[in-house]
């Protein structure tokens, strides 16, 4: 298999997944989403063990039933008016445990905890896309993202779909859990998702110093956690994401006023 | 063709949430320009019904906006955040970029509810309840609306707020012909401002103008026990 080169194709590609999760990140902590951000990445590791068994790349088993449990999510929710967070919390539950029976031993780490070494073309190539699409989807439909958080029925008078905003949201949400995961594995990504957007809410006054602050923490967090992985040859999920936790409990030293 | 004189027409309108009959048998037409004050008990479906007219619950029967209707909705009291990192010009752009409308437009819904443009660098969590629901207004307008619905606007907001919101509300309807639903307590704004008042009660509705639809009887029946009210005279 194709591979590019090691470092700076990896650094380039961990730094633009980190700038589509901060962005998805700034409206997921706005919109109460916290602690659905963990659970949702749990879905992929059913899809990895998945595609191991059929010899496929893990990213696409794991794509696959991120996509699919997005849209599970909003089906739920829709039909059964129960909150997103009960639906998803009882779902991905169920996935850990069915995925963590079928993928085993090294897989199974590496699955967890963000896998080290070199990307394969395609990965880097679907990295890229898949945070192009995330980041543009934020930016272009911040607008309708901001009404629909102010009120769904405002934003139904506002000319928003909100059903189809809202399975847009999920999926995006879901493809940036996807693209991270070579890089955190499925316990570490919903983290890079939530701690820079919480930093971010602690300091930022409107809407463009969230999305810059939250996208810049992410990409910190990455590019720092990264590195120190590489020389502690170690996986570089727990890495990054002790960066951004340090870093939030830095920002608790800021106090907010009102 | 002839131009539709209504600007709303409701027949038979019923809503189901679960297993409750919230919304049942209420029919009434409402002419364009004109102010309907919707009342009743709390729980008695107000809400509801105006969630309803902007399409956003499953409803039985019949509703028809006029064809060129554009709707402004101030929903109730938010359940938002007050820490969100949102300030005045976050909303009123997001609004304006949806609606297609222009900074000048902004500008101008912020003369006509009476805020200052200082607002728009306020976060909303250091905004007055009265501002908050002013800017709340405001970010209807923004849409060029023709039919405006408000929910309680005037709930949480101290009495001087309260007065001043009503005339802002009701200069608009003036200056710009605009077809208002409001959902109030307060009798003595119906029979100050509405044309016609809906009743929603434990047993039944009523619809027509004011001095007509509220008898005290229809008011006992509507509220379930007497009620009380000052009509205030304005020519």
């Amino acid at each position: 298999m194709s591979t590019i080169t090691p470092e700076l194709g990896s650094v380039a590609l961990s730094a633009l997944m980190a700038v589509a999760a901060g962005l998805i990140g700034s409206f997921a902590v706005m919109r109460r989403m916290v602690l659905a951000a963990d659970p949702i990445s749990h879905i992929a590791l059913p899809g990895i063990g998945i595609a191991l068994m059929l010899r496929i790349s893990p990213l696409w088993g794991a794509l696959a039933l991120l996509l699919l449990g997005a849209v599970l999510i909003w089906a739920v929710e829709r039909r059964a008016r129960i909150a997103t967070e009960v639906v998803i919390g009882v779902t991905f539950a169920v996935a850990l445990a069915v995925g963590s029976i079928i993928t085993s031993g090294d897989e199974l780490i590496d699955a967890l905890l963000g896998t080290p070494g070199t990307l394969t073309l395609r990965e880097a190539v679907l990295g890229v896309v898949g945070s192009l699409v995330v980041i543009a989807f934020v930016l272009r439909q911040r607008n309708a993202l901001v009404v629909r958080l102010i009120s769904p029925e405002i934003a139904m008078t506002s000319a928003v779909d909100v059903a189809r905003l809202d399975l847009y949201f999920l999926l995006a949400f879901a493809l940036t859990i996807g693209i991270g995961l070579r890089f955190l594995g499925v316990l570490l990504m919903g983290s890079l998702i939530i701690i820079p957007a919480a930093i971010a809410r602690r300091f930022a006054r409107s809407l463009a110093a969230m999305l810059v602050l939250s996208a810049t923490t992410a990409v910190v967090s990455t590019a720092a956690g990264t590195y120190v992985a590489s020389v502690a040859g170690r996986p570089s999920g727990p890495f990054i994401v002790m960066t951004a936790g340090g870093l939030f409990f830095l920002s608790l030293l800021h106090r907010r006023e009102a | 063709m002839k131009e539709p004189r209504n600007a709303l027409e409701v027949e038979d309108l019923a809503v189901r949430l679960g297993r409750a009959d919230v919304v049942r048998d209420v029919s009434f037409n409402l002419p364009k320009a004109s102010c309907l004050a919707i009342i009743g008990p709390n729980g008695a479906g107000k809400t509801v019904l105006l969630r309803t007219l902007i399409g956003a619950l499953p409803h039985a029967g019949r509703i028809t906006w006029a064809a060129d209707t554009v709707l402004g909705y101030v929903p109730q009291k938010l359940d938002i955040e007050r820490d969100l990192p949102l300030n005045g010009r976050d909303f009123l752009r997001a609004k304006a970029a949806l609606a297609g409308s222009s900074g000048a437009t902004q500008s101008e819904a912020l003369r006509a509810v009476g805020l200052p443009e200082e607002v728009l660098a306020t976060s909303i969590g250091n905004m007055s309840g009265g501002q908050f629901q002013r800017l709340l207004i405001a970010f209807a307008l923004l849409g060029r609306p023709n039919v405006l619905l408000l929910d309680e606007p005037a709930a949480g907001i101290d009495a001087p707020g309260q007065a001043h919101l009503n005339e802002v509300i009701h200069g608009l309807q003036d200056s710009s012909a605009m077809t208002v639903l409001l959902v109030s307590h307060d009798l003595s704004v119906v029979y100050q401002y509405a044309d016609y008042v809906l009743c929603l009660g434990r047993h039944g509705t009523c619809f027509g103008p004011p001095r007509a639809a509220l008898t005290p009887e229809t008011l006992y029946e509507v509220y379930g026990q007497p009620v009380g009210f000052h009509v205030h005279h304005h020519s």
